[in-house]
């Protein structure tokens, strides 16, 4: 699984950080996200995907079963 | 295109409070959305295209076009006064100080605030009003934190708001009372500017401060105030009501912190205070396939929503209380950029009031029978208005 994320759209809602903290956080000043990790491990996966449809700006892309270059 | 039906100002059922009008369940069965007639308190009725299904309230309220459209009075420093780059100015503002960093470091002073009431239903004993005692101190109080209320201030200030947000009373004392905490935050305000507190007011007194004037920076506080006072506890109170109705699943949330989270998730997305949210339409737009014009009124009705059949692909009964169901999605905080700026916060009061009641009364009871609990069906925001227990 691959995280994007589009701080530009960000509302700081912090749902992603809520349900997701171990792969999105906030920052201190704003609150607008911070990708903590963009490969999450396959245990985040559940919480990624409970995070991504509740972010109100829709700023969150997820890649599942990204392609593997070469393969 | 369907004749425009009225539905009741809170979007509520008259026979269950807490399921959605069934004009709205209709809506929802419809691929045409439908116009309704609503009756608003500051626009009088008005006619709109009302949204219920789950993914249509969502892109609604995603939707750049889709603006407060006055259906809030007008007050600076409320972000429901603001729409477009206006809005997102103030509310970045705002936004550092409500993450969910700033709910957990505010635990403490929650847990503080929870046990502190707990002491005062003790005292009050059997046959209290749990609405008086506990669901509407405990947001207040918070909010007293959020603002930097002195201590010696906080009585008062509860006496005041009680009032000014009491309905019942005759709007002249209303005013009256409402005039008197506007003054209040003004003196809330000079201290910060003084010297700024270690709160959400006082941060944003701190790096905003020159950026905004003496009354936005009231408005900023009077916001927090209502916004964060009878939604907390107007849940509070429904959740508990429904808790004792069903104590298999208050069993849950007192005596399992793993399922508390997602308890307080579903007690949320059933019970959604604020069932119906007014916008309008600043430019053509579209709800799916459906063109809502320039101009017109749109009422997302978000109960509605969390109940969509159509938002899961299993075979879930959204019309029914599960705390022990996965974390289903809903949409009580809204949608898009006005989502509920304190959800964070809200999220934390619940989770430690909840399990702290029923951990400190293990034989708490209703002292009416539940068909008979008043239940405030008609404002902007459902609630009980009182909630009389034994133990």
């Amino acid at each position: 699984m691959n995280v994007e994320v589009d701080e530009g759209k960000c509302v700081a809602s912090g749902n992603c950080a809520a349900f997701a903290p171990a792969v999105f956080d906030q920052r201190d000043d704003d609150g607008t996200v911070i990708l903590l990790d963009a490969t999450p491990p396959e245990s985040e996966y559940e919480r990624v995907r409970e995070a991504h449809p509740r972010c109100p700006a829709a700023a969150i892309v997820l890649h599942e079963n990204p392609p593997v270059r070469g393969a | 295109m369907t004749e425009s039906r009225t539905i009741p100002n809170g979007g509520r059922a008259a026979t269950c409070p807490y399921a959605p009008a069934p004009e709205l369940y209709e809506a929802q069965k419809d691929d045409e959305l439908h116009r309704v007639t609503v009756p608003n308190p500051l626009l009088g009725e008005f006619e709109a295209v009302s949204v219920t299904r789950y993914d249509d309230v969502k892109s609604a309220l995603a939707d750049d076009q889709l603006r407060m459209g006055g259906s809030m009075p007008y007050q600076a420093g409320n972000l429901l006064s603001y729409d477009g780059p206006e809005h997102t100015r103030l509310r970045r503002m705002l936004t550092g100080s409500f993450t969910t960093k700033r709910a957990r470091e505010l635990r403490p002073q929650i847990e503080d605030v929870v046990a502190s009431s707990l002491d005062a239903l003790e005292e009050a004993g059997p046959g209290a009003d749990l609405v008086e005692v506990f669901c509407t101190p405990i947001p207040t109080l918070v909010i007293c934190e959020l603002l930097g209320v002195p201590y010696t201030d906080r009585e008062d200030f509860q006496r005041r708001t009680k009032v000014a947000l009491d309905f019942s009373v005759s709007r002249e004392v209303q005013m009256e009372k409402a005039a008197e905490m506007e003054a209040y935050m003004a003196t809330l305000v000079a201290s910060h500017r003084d010297q700024p507190g270690d709160n959400v007011l006082g941060r944003v007194v701190h790096d905003f401060g020159d950026q905004l004037s003496d009354s936005e920076l009231a408005g900023i506080g009077n916001m927090l105030l209502i916004a964060g006072h009878e939604t907390i506890a107007s849940t509070l109170s429904a959740s508990i009501a429904l808790l004792l109705q069903n104590p298999d699943q208050l069993a849950v949330v007192r005596d399992d912190p793993t399922a508390t989270d997602g308890a307080v998730e579903e007690l949320l997305r059933y019970i959604a205070p604020a069932a119906i949210l007014p916008r309008q339409a600043s430019g053509n737009m579209c709800v799916r396939d459906q063109e809502i014009k320039e101009g017109e009124r749109v009422v997302a009705s978000v109960l509605a929503a969390n109940r969509d059949p159509e938002s899961t692909e299993q075979d879930l009964d959204l019309d029914r209380l599960d705390v022990r169901r996965p974390p289903h999605r809903h949409l009580t905080f809204g949608f898009g950029p006005h989502q509920c700026l304190g959800q964070q916060l809200a999220r934390m009061e619940l989770r430690v009031a909840l399990p702290a009641l029923f951990t400190r009364f293990p034989t708490l009871r209703s002292a009416v029978p539940h068909d008979e609990l008043d239940y405030r069906t008609n404002a902007l925001v459902f609630g009980v208005n009182t909630l009389p227990v034994t133990w």
